[in-house]
């Protein structure tokens, strides 16, 4: 509409009817006033003052572009009054705020209504009260039939207007009419011939404007006018408080609603696939048990069985402020069972979490049964093998190109360092067996034995984990081995370095001829000492010498026992070269690393492990039990590796 | 994280493996309560803990309605007694760049640096050692001005920008889409842009100036220095930062949950370029 809008001044009366009078009608359509009034509106007499009563008539004369008046309203003039102070509040939100507090249904809008709106307001309310409760079913019904049948002076008068309006436009003789006359003179005034909109452009006026909203834009099917109705009926529905200031909001979310209308329930949500899929996954962890192996179940409680205790450990860390969250602790309970029925597993234990850059590892340090190992050892072997053979005749091949080439090319003197052998499983760094899985209810994989090179190597890099098991590791000096071996390599060291327990948890199990062994090869067992008291908390946050390590340390070499490599095996003695040997031969000095159980004050680096004063008062008000957890509070398994 | 839905956002945040032990997730909520109180903030954001060698450091922020205004630091040992703490200035952050290794984790500890200074004294120069000491304070208020400058984050859509300039919270926040999730592009840096004005006109064109007013994570240095996963099937976005190690911002797609907790030992990651 051409008309300026939202002028605050309640005098303007006309062009803010005109517009009021569109949104009326719509908010008509769109809501249901519930006439909640209160008994106080009935003690207010408010005398009509001839300020009033000409605004009135302003707006009754807008109301002849009204069209939502079904015939049979038996209005009063109050009820006139009422109607168009309802339609001051409807539509006045421009107008100053009240300071009259009747609370009345429309609370919202009466705060921006006028006061003289207010007090007529009550007044309609009454009527309202009294029973002339139809009007507002008249008022749904908007756009509809012919004009309504005003009983009242004003109405009367405004129901012909209106009437006349829809049927024949026959404006001036209206002022005419004899009948309306007389009721205008009762009431005193010279009214309508001050100013009258006249009908017809009027009407013409606001069906120019709706026309005008309802057309749709050129992006899409929506029209201005469908919409407004949608915010309107959004914000009628939901009442947030304080509308105005998240209007902008509620407008971008209702048209954003339109163009993303919910989908069927038929149709899957492509998005949430993936999610789906891993709760599929999820699910079938904790339905294991199903399958009528109730029986084998109640036999493997009693028995010990290889399932650690995660839930239990996982309280503890949580004490010290290290854990995955309870649920997620749970699921990884769940996984280690699985992880236990699918390998013949003797002890198994949660070893911690590893975070990648795409994905992270959830790593689980196992125990195979006596004999259960061995064949998988094989399969692991074989490849090694293969890989041997291929030297040999790489070698005789250069022989015979020497002896052809007319300038005789110097043979390179350099010889690669000897390989040093790895551990046999179930001693030093390959004590135990590693499987990683990158969320619980996915596969698990057992990690390849740790070479002694690759620790070596390992502690000369630093690498993230990008959570794919096959990727290259691609660093100087260059890394023999998959992202695979690195994972596996940074968990030995870890074990090794930080696996700690109080003094006198473990003790060294009693042995022939302990003290006769080479000082190199050291103990490499420990057992549970069954005589074990505990140590008080404040001794063991105050002092270092109260924790030993109770794995073993990895030496220099990269392996836990030392390996003199210059020590010829059979198979090299026998392809001669002893030239070599004699030029070769290296004074290699036995490594020696501290031995097992060894206190933790011994360590070098002050920094790298300190007590956490925190954890002393946890302590104290928690009162754990006294086997405090062999764990080092340096790295905690659930930190991110890069050591 | 919204010290208001604290314990959501600590439960959510908890993939990293690092946390909060029960009885300080107690006094955190009311200790935190009293402190929005106290110094009348508008919104209290628990920052996250530093670790020490003999103590934790707690910090909290305030925030005024403002959004994007300076914020008032907070520290605490026991998350029951909070101190603030002096805004960070250029020469603090100059001046305990020098400083290597851990925390202490006593606050009235002082790192001795020597340095050589020279001093003209007529025609001779002398080259003095000079023993600077930093507190450890201080190098606790440039370190927590660095991660957050650096790496401080928030969803696309979170914020929105007035046209009279403050920055409010969207109350109309409904969360990222799962495709808009997994993009980079959706998380802004909580800070002042910086990088925003170098985009070329093209770009600017399609931004939308009430959201898109703060610099986004793609385009940092190093590039992949932000590591994205999924967690708890999809549910859950967590991004980790590569270069501040112990900054985990969290954010589940379609709902408002959003937010980032720091809880390492305040060192930078100087080796990320090689480690990628």
């Amino acid at each position: 509409m051409g008309d300026p809008p939202s002028d605050p001044d309640p005098p303007s009366g006309p062009p803010d009817s005109r517009r009021r009078s569109s949104q009326v009608s719509r908010r008509r359509r769109s809501r249901e006033l519930q006439p909640t009034f209160s008994e106080e509106a009935e003690a207010e007499q408010i005398p009509l003052d001839a300020g009033i009563l000409q605004r009135s008539q302003e707006y009754l004369g807008s109301q002849s572009n009204l069209q939502g008046w079904s015939p049979g309203a038996a209005l009063t003039q109050q009820d006139n009054l009422m109607f168009q102070a309802e339609e001051a509040q409807l539509g006045g939100i421009e107008y100053p705020s009240l300071s009259m507090g009747l609370p009345i249904q429309p609370q919202p809008y009466l705060e921006e209504g006028g006061i003289q709106a207010t007090r007529t307001a009550s007044l309609m309310l009454q009527q309202l009260q009294q029973g002339q409760g139809n009007l507002f079913q008249q008022l749904e019904s908007a756009y509809q039939g012919a004009g309504p049948d005003f009983p009242g002076l004003f109405s009367m008068y405004q129901g012909d207007d209106l009437q006349f309006g829809h049927d024949a436009p026959h404006g001036p003789y209206l002022r005419d009419d004899p009948a309306l006359q007389v009721s205008l003179s009762e009431l005193g005034f010279t009214p309508f011939t001050v100013e009258v909109p006249e009908p017809e452009p009027r009407e013409l006026a606001v069906q120019n404007a709706k026309a005008y909203l309802l057309q749709t834009s050129v992006n899409c099917s929506l029209s201005l006018y469908e919409h407004l109705v949608n915010l309107l009926t959004k914000i009628l529905n939901q009442r947030p408080e304080d509308p105005l200031s998240i209007l902008e909001s509620l407008n971008r979310t209702t048209q954003w609603e339109w163009f993303h209308p919910k989908l069927d329930t038929t149709r899957d949500d492509p998005e949430m696939q993936p999610t789906y899929e891993m709760a599929d996954r999820q699910r079938a962890l904790f339905v294991r048990s199903s399958g009528g192996e109730g029986e084998q179940e109640m036999e493997e409680e009693v028995a010990d069985s290889p399932v650690p205790n995660v839930m239990e450990s996982a309280f503890y860390f949580e004490q010290a402020g290290v854990g995955l969250g309870s649920d997620e602790s749970f699921r990884i309970f769940l996984a280690l069972k699985q992880l236990v029925e699918q390998q013949p597993i003797h002890t198994c234990r949660f070893w911690g979490k590893i975070l990648g850059l795409r994905r992270s590892y959830l790593v689980a340090e196992v125990e195979f049964r006596e004999g259960e190992e061995e064949a998988e050892e094989e399969e692991v072997e074989e490849p090694a093998e293969g890989g041997e053979t291929p030297d040999s005749p790489g070698e005789e091949e250069g022989e015979e190109d020497e002896e052809k080439a007319v300038d005789v090319v110097p043979k390179p003197q350099w010889k690669p360092p000897p390989v040093i052998p790895k551990e046999e499983s179930r001693s030093g760094a390959n004590k135990y067996w590693y499987f990683v899985c990158n969320e619980p209810g996915g596969p698990w994989t057992r990690l390849p034995p740790v070479t002694p090179i690759q620790i070596v190597q390992a502690r000369r890099i630093r690498k993230f984990f990008t959570g794919h098991l096959d990727a290259p590791v691609v660093s100087f000096p260059p890394f023999p081995g998959t992202e695979a071996n690195y994972l596996r390599a940074q968990i030995a060291r870890i074990s090794a370095a930080t696996q700690v327990s109080p003094l006198g948890f473990y003790q060294f199990g009693e042995e022939e001829g302990d003290e006769e062994e080479e000082g190199g090869a050291g103990r490499d067992s420990y057992e549970e000492n069954p005589d074990f008291e505990g140590i008080p908390v404040l001794e063991l946050v105050d002092s270092m010498a109260n924790w030993v390590h109770h794995t073993q340390h990895i030496l220099p070499q990269g392996r836990c026992t030392w390996v003199n490599p210059l020590q010829r095996t059979e198979e090299e003695e026998e392809l001669g070269e002893e030239e070599e040997k004699a030029e070769g031969m290296e004074e290699v000095e036995q490594e020696v690393g501290p031995p097992l159980l060894t206190p933790l004050s011994e360590d070098a680096g002050s920094l790298r492990t300190s007590t956490w004063a925190g954890a002393t008062s946890t302590a104290r008000r928690t009162s754990t039990p006294r086997c405090r957890r062999p764990r080092s509070r340096s790295s905690p398994a659930a930190r991110r590796s890069w050591r | 994280m919204d010290a208001e839905s604290l314990l959501l956002s600590l439960e959510l945040a908890s993939g990293s493996g690092q946390g909060l032990s029960p009885d300080r997730r107690a006094s955190l909520l009311t200790s935190l309560m009293l402190v929005k109180r106290d110094y009348r903030f508008d919104r209290v954001l628990f920052w996250g803990r530093i670790l020490g060698l003999v103590g934790d450091y707690y910090i909290a922020q305030g925030l005024s309605e403002d959004q994007l205004a300076p914020r008032k630091t907070l520290y605490s040992l026991n998350c029951m007694e909070w101190s603030l703490l002096p805004p960070a200035t250029e020469e603090m952050v100059a001046q305990t760049s020098v400083v290597k290794g851990r925390f202490m984790g006593d606050p009235s500890h002082e790192y001795e640096h020597t340095e050589v200074q020279k001093t003209n004294e007529g025609e001779k120069v002398f080259e003095e050692d000079v023993v600077v000491q930093i507190k450890e304070e201080t190098r606790l208020v440039s370190v927590i001005d660095q991660i957050d400058k650096a790496v401080a984050v928030i969803p696309r859509g979170a914020l929105f920008k007035t046209p009279f300039g403050p920055v409010h919270v969207n109350r109309t926040f409904e969360g990222l889409s799962l495709s808009e999730a997994k993009k980079l592009s959706s998380y802004f840096h909580f800070r002042e842009p910086v990088q925003l004005k170098n985009k070329t006109l093209l770009e600017k064109a399609d931004l939308d100036p009430s959201l898109d007013f703060l610099d986004s994570l793609e385009h940092d240095i190093p590039k992949g220095s932000w590591s994205m996963q999924m967690e708890r099937g999809n549910a859950l976005v967590v991004l980790r930062s590569l270069l501040w190690p112990g900054l985990t911002f969290f954010h589940a797609p379609r709902t408002k949950n959003c937010g980032y907790i720091y809880v390492g030992t305040g060192e930078k990651n100087i080796d990320l370029p090689f480690m990628l």
